[in-house]
Order: structure tokens, then sequence, then C-alpha cells
């Protein structure tokens, strides 16, 4: 469990990213949190594994204060997955590289081996376990920076802005993966303003404002409230933007996903399909 | 670094800000010229104090004074140095001498930390390029420090991605250390390669090496305050010139037991 | 729809990088008209990026290797032509902003392509002023790019381009870094240009949601092939643009779940405001 208790946060070059932001995320909980690019959502989730140290206020990782612990240690616990993988991939190999932080966290050379044919497995890079991470296509590579941090079996996972620069499939591919991590137990974090990826993932959403959280809850009710969205700096789903449009007909107002708006207007024109 | 603070460039308005950086530089290589020819504590104090007015006029004081304070400890290293040395090559405590070592490396810093407090990159590369430096020149330049902060910020990323997956950077001895910077090194060059590839596509596309005769959208002219600086200047170098071969200069000594 | 309307004309073009023995682009031909408002998109190395660096010249100038087939953009034979000359026909701006601003300062960044052309100090000042405007960064002026957040880099970068004048704009997915508020001002600032400076405009694309509706003309790639050339709406909804993966907008999906069930919309749509109206339209007879 993570608990943020009034965390203030100023860096070193005195601009003030977060001001007094409390939020709690429990075990096996989905969370997006989202916000336009310099709202402090990832300033934010940086405290949860230590790389920032609360200026004021504290984050407690179980129970554990992070300003006292150290990164690797919180790491163990806390596995983030960066923008872009070439911040990260420096190995001679695919194995290698999913190594990297097998070792550094201390496991056995058999349990390596173990888990890095797991990890290799889960994400379909088998073929490419002695191959160069540099020779691998951009969609590759990215899930190499995302095998190599599954592989230590963090509890809580965090992928910040994991949609970029991906096409349709890739999209629907780790928003798959990623529901499928979070029915397996994991605690999800995911950093983003896809706000059309997060509605078909429907997690719990925390809205981000400069520095502060101006808004949480489930998708279906923060997505679908236009004025949290525009002073956000998001554009609503397509689908909520159409409902709402049609609400004096008597649509309901909280749809953000395609299925359920198909099905309600099937419903209202009594076809059964 | 404070001592590097008093080189950064600021954006000021003043009117040794728009000076010519060219006049600037024959002002900073006059002072360099004046400080060597003297190693005799009189000139060189003059010339520490008359830099004085420039830094007030320019208001970069504050930054100033962090540079001489930077600069402190080595100028102590100096004088110590000097002090040391003397005495064993001659026999005997030279204090005005060592004093005067140290002042002459305090004037330079102070002449050097004045003209990069006060001239941007910009301005310096357009210098660079009115001098008939060829371009490739003033445009490398300018592009390195255009991109010093982003490859510092993404040293810092690169950092903190490492560290998320367990690497320790403040643990082990002197060899573990160092090993420990390959992971963040080699992502750091690949990137910088990388993003070079991309930079030079985008110039190809603005059609970088169209043609020889390379316009500028700026022009250094001279003006009424560039010709006064360059005169003081030139006039600087005649007295220290002048001072130097027909008259005896004073040491502190001397003028103290008048 | 004549000949001499047409600003690109590619025939039967395929392009190995050298060193590569699978081609990026294979034997392919499109026709692209002045004025058009173009969205290119495909599944993840499909050939997009390869087919926008031919249009400027990077390929085969800058990357080698030989370009095969016929490309002419703007009048000028990309394969015999420098990329310098076809500079001031064809600008492209790139997918990282921040690799794209080399100067000091956002004015000089606009000026950087005018000087490397040798125009005269006067006309360079009046393009650069009037770039600067056109994609409303005039309070940005004096900044340096690494003080810009990305959204402004990118309007910067398009008035880079833009102060050279070209015939065609082509922009390589410019708004993946961007958040959406700042994607939809890229949108608007370049469908302004389109519109009102009649400039043609090529945008690889994969947020069709927010992009589909300023579009006139679709393009879909897929392994090096163009798979499906055309009308945007009737491509959306098309069999082969669900099979090739396309991300198409949401309510193009949702316009093709009611006809799977014989509900039938007037249109296909591509943004929410026509499928709100075209939604209402059934709702009401319906009613009625």
């Amino acid at each position: 469990m993570i608990e943020v208790k009034d965390l203030y946060f100023t860096y070193p070059n005195d601009v003030e990213a977060l001001k007094g932001v409390s939020l709690t995320v429990s075990d096996g909980e989905f969370v997006a949190i989202m916000g336009q690019n310099g709202a402090g959502k990832t300033t934010l989730v940086k405290h949860f594994n230590g790389l920032l140290k609360p200026s004021k206020g504290e984050v407690l990782v179980d129970g554990v204060g992070t300003k006292r612990a150290s990164v690797a240690q919180l790491a163990r616990k806390v596995g983030f997955v960066f923008q872009n993988p070439d911040h990260q991939l420096f190995c001679e190999t695919v194995e290698e590289e999913i190594s990297f932080a097998l070792r550094n966290f201390g496991f056995k050379e058999t349990t390596i081996k173990r888990r890095v044919t797991w990890a290799l497995n889960l994400l379909g890079l088998t073929q490419y376990r002695q191959t160069s991470p540099f020779m691998l296509s951009g969609g590759e590579r990215k899930r190499v920076a995302l095998a190599s941090v599954l592989a230590w079996n963090p509890e809580v996972v965090i992928l910040d802005e994991p949609t970029i620069g991906q096409d349709y499939q890739q999209k629907e591919t780790l928003r798959q993966f990623i529901v499928q991590l979070n029915a397996q137990g994991k605690t999800v974090v995911v950093v983003t303003h896809d706000v059309e990826f997060v509605a078909e993932c429907s997690p719990r959403v925390v809205l981000m404002l400069q520095g502060k959280i101006l808004a949480e809850g489930k998708a279906e009710e923060v997505l679908t409230n236009l004025s949290l969205v525009a002073q956000a700096s998001l554009v609503p789903p397509q689908i909520t933007q159409t409902f709402l449009e049609l609400a004096d007909l008597g649509l309901p107002t909280n749809v953000i996903k395609v299925h359920d708006a198909s099905r309600i207007l099937l419903n209202l024109l009594e076809v059964t399909p | 670094m404070s001592v590097f603070e008093g080189f950064k460039f600021r954006r000021v308005s003043s009117p040794v800000h728009d000076l010519d950086p060219r006049v600037k530089f024959l002002y900073v290589c006059v002072v360099f010229a004046a400080a060597v020819m003297f190693s005799e504590l009189l000139p060189l104090i003059l010339l520490l104090l008359i830099q004085v007015p420039f830094i007030l006029l320019a208001g970069v004081q504050r930054a100033w004074l962090k540079s001489m304070r930077g600069a402190s400890l080595l100028a102590l290293l100096i004088f110590v140095m000097n002090l040391v040395s003397m005495y064993l090559y001659q026999g005997q405590i030279l204090l005005e001498y060592s004093l005067g070592m140290t002042l002459r490396f305090l004037v330079l810093v102070e002449s050097f930390s004045t003209f990069f407090l006060t001239t941007s990159p910009d301005q310096l590369s357009l210098a660079l390029e009115q001098s008939h430096v060829p371009y490739e020149f003033s445009f490398a330049f300018t592009t390195a420090v255009r991109f010093v902060p982003v490859l510092a910020e993404e040293a810092q990323t690169i950092m903190d991605a490492q560290r998320a997956r367990g690497l320790e950077l403040e643990r082990g001895n002197f060899i573990k250390r160092v090993k420990n910077y390959i992971p963040i090194l080699i992502p750091l060059i690949v990137n910088a390669i990388r993003r070079s590839l991309e930079l030079a596509e985008a110039m190809e596309s603005r059609a970088w090496g169209a043609t020889e005769k390379r316009t500028n959208l700026y022009v250094l002219k001279m003006r009424g305050g560039d010709y006064t600086l360059a005169l003081i200047s030139l006039s600087m170098l005649t007295i220290a010139i002048y001072t130097r071969l027909y008259l005896p200069v004073p040491s502190i000594a001397t003028l103290l037991h008048l | 729809m004549g000949e001499a309307l047409a600003i690109i004309e590619a025939k039967g073009l395929a392009y190995a990088y050298p060193g590569r023995t699978n081609h990026s682009i294979k034997d392919l031909s499109i026709t692209i008209e002045r004025g058009e408002f173009v969205i290119l998109t495909g599944p993840s190395g499909c050939g997009k990026t390869t087919l926008c660096r031919c249009f400027n010249g990077l390929i085969p100038h800058f990357y080698g290797g030989k370009l095969e087939g016929d490309l002419t953009v703007a009048g000028l034979n990309v394969s015999e032509h420098s990329i310098s000359e076809l500079a001031s026909r064809v600008g492209l701006v790139f997918q990282n902003p921040e690799n794209q601003l080399f100067a000091l300062s956002v004015e000089k960044d606009v000026a950087f392509g005018l000087e490397n052309l040798g125009m005269p100090r006067e006309e360079i000042r009046e393009r650069v002023d009037w770039a600067i405007k056109m994609t409303g960064v005039e309070d940005l002026r004096d900044r340096a790019p690494h003080e810009l957040s990305g959204g402004q880099q990118q309007r910067v970068a398009i008035a880079c381009v833009l102060a050279m004048q070209p015939d065609v704009m082509v922009l390589d997915e410019p708004t993946s870094f961007l958040d959406p508020l700042g994607a939809q001002t890229i949108f608007e600032v370049i469908n302004g240009l389109n519109k009102k400076l009649e400039i043609t405009v090529i945008l690889v694309e994969h947020r069709l949601d927010l992009a589909s509706k300023y579009a006139d003309h679709v393009i879909i790639m897929d392994r090096g092939k163009i798979i499906l050339d055309g009308e945007p709406r009737k491509i959306f909804d098309s069999e082969e643009a669900r099979l090739i993966g396309v991300g198409i907008p949401r309510v193009t999906r949702l316009y093709q779940f009611l006809k799977e069930q014989d509900v039938y919309l007037r249109k296909v749509p591509v943004a929410s405001e026509e499928a709100s109206q075209l939604l209402r339209e059934v709702l009401v007879r319906d009613r009625g």
C-alpha cells in the first residue's frame, strides 16, 4: 500500500512541482494518474520508489517512510517502467538486460536464469534472448524494458506514459497486458494523458493540475465531468462527448466505452442484438 | 559549483551587454596583456580596480562576486606556492611578488568573468561568424550550448532509470563505482548519437549547405559605445607599454616607507 | 481531378535502406492534389516514415541507396534534385520537437533555413515575422528552445518550416510527445495553414480521433504498400482498415456496431459533433 500524506516537493531550481498532495493506493488497485504535461504526475510517482524525497509531508510504502529508505530497497517492491526505453538499455544481449536488475537485487544465478526465461516468454521476446537490444524495433525495446521490470516481480508496477508513439494494435496489446497484470494481483499505476486508453480500461482516475489533485474517482465519473476534464487540459473521450451532447434526449451521462454506448443506444431503439 | 555561476550569461539589459562582443574581447585581451606585463603590485591593483565600473554598469556584481569567491581558493594556492617556491629558490620571502602573482590571476578571472557574464552565446557565435570563422564552428558552438541543459536532464533521467533497477551509485569501492557508471554512459552516448542523426536530418531538411554565402538575421555593427571602449582599450595598452618600457614602477614597500 | 493539379505524383516507388535486404516501401503509387489535407497512417513499421523522407529528398540523398520508381514533388523529380533545392518546396516537421531546434532563440531558429538559402537580411526578417505570426508564437520570440513546452516547440518547428514558404508540409507524427490539448492546437495550426495558405498537408498520425475531422484524403499503408487510398469516411468504415488494425475514431466504431444491428446513421461520423447530430436524427425519428 502506498500512502501519500500532504506531499510537497520543490525541485533544486526552485520550481514547486507538488503542492500538498494526499493519496492512497491500496494493494491490487489499478490507478491512472492523469493531467497535462507539467501537472506533476511523474514527479508524484517518482516518490513511490524513492527517486525523489518529499520536501514536506511524507510518503509511506507498506508503512515504511521513503525519506530514510534507499531507492534500491523501495525498487524491490515498486517497479518503475520509464517512458523511454532508450534511457535504460545498455547491455549486449536482451538476456543481460533483463538480468541486470535481478543481479542488483541479489538474486541467485539459477533464479535469474529462470526469471529471465519467464519474462521473455511473457512479453513474447524469447527469440531475441541473445539479440542486442539496440537491434530491436521501438516497440520491441519497450517490451524489453517492461520485461526487465516484471522479471523481479515487484508488487507495484508504475508505467510512465506507456502509450507514447504506439500504434493502435500496440496500445491494445498493452492495455490487455496491464489489465491482466492487475487481475493477477499487482498494483498498477499508469501515468498518462491518453484519455481513450484509460476509457477502455476503466481504472480509478486521479486528475492532477499544477501540482495538486484536482479530482479523483471512477473513470466513468471523472472523465465524464466536462468541466474537470477541461481544467486538467485533457480532451474527454469521443463517446462521452457524443453522449453528453444528447443528454437532453435522456441518454446517460457516464458513458466512456464504445461497447456500452452501442448497447445503450440499441436498447433505446429497442433493437435486440 | 559557484565559480561556474560567475561565467554563465545573464540575460539582463545594460549598456555593457549591448556592446559589440568583438570590442569586449579586445578589452579583455588588453587587460590580459597588461596583467602579464607587470608583476608589481601597484599596476595590478590598478587593473583590478579599473574593471569595477564596468561590472557595476553591467549590473552583474552578485554573479561576479560568486566567481571571485570560487576563485579565491585557487588564488590562495597560487599565493602559497609562489611564496614557498621563491623562498626555496631565492632564500627570501617575497611577499609582494607572491601577492602580485595572486592579483594577476584575480585580474584575469575578473575580466573573463565579466566578458562571459555580459555576452550571450548567440552574440559570441555571431562575433565568430563575422570574424570569418567558418560557420560550422560557430554552429557547433551554439548547438553545444543549446543542448547542454538537455543532455544534463537526460543524464539525470538515465540515472533515475537505472537506480530504479537497483543500481546503487553511492556504494562500493572505487573500481565498483566506476563500473557502475557504464549503465549511465552507454545510454547517454547512444542517445547522443541518435539525437545527432535526428538533428542532421532536420538541418538537411532546412537547406543546410545550400550555398557557401550564408546570410544572417542579425549583424554586429559598431556604434558609439563600441568605439569608445575600443579607444579606451588601445589607450590602456599604450600606457601600459610606455610605463613598462620607460617608467619605473615603485613597489608598495617603497611607497609605504615614503 | 486533372493531372495538372497534382502536387505529388509517385509511380512504382520502392526503396530499401542501404544494408537492409527487405524494402521499406514496395511498388508505391499515389497522387496528391494541391491543397489537400492528407492523413497517412498505418501500423508501426509500415513504411510511412520512409515515405515522408522520400518527399523531401532525405531519401535518397541523405540516406543513400537507390530510390526506384518516380517521385515528383511540386514539379521536381526527387532523385534529380538536392535536398536544399527541394527544401523551398517541401518542408518536413519531425516527431521529436527537441531535436529540430538548434538555435538559442525562437527567432534565430525560424530564420535558420532562410539563412542557409542566403536570402537578404530584410527578406529574412519579413518572413520570420510572418511565420511567427501565422503559427501564433509571437510571445515566444526571444525564448530559448529549452524553456518551451513540447507543444510550443512543435509550433516553433512548424514556423521554421513555414518560413521557407513550401508548397507542401509533411509532418511525421508531430504530436507523439504532446498531451491532447497540445495535439489539438497543432492540428488547428496545421489546418489553418492548409485552408488559409493552401499549403498541401501530409500528416502522419495514429491519433485519428483528434485529427480525422480535418482530412479530405486518407492513405493507409501496411508492410511497405498502400492498402487504402481515398475518402476518409469510406476508408475508416472499411473492413480492410479494421483488419490492418488502424485505430479508427471511436465514433466510427460506434457507427459500425450500430450498422451490424441494422441501425444506420445517415453518414459515417469521424468526430463527436457529427456523431451526436446523426444519432439525434435517428433517436428523434424513432420517437416521433
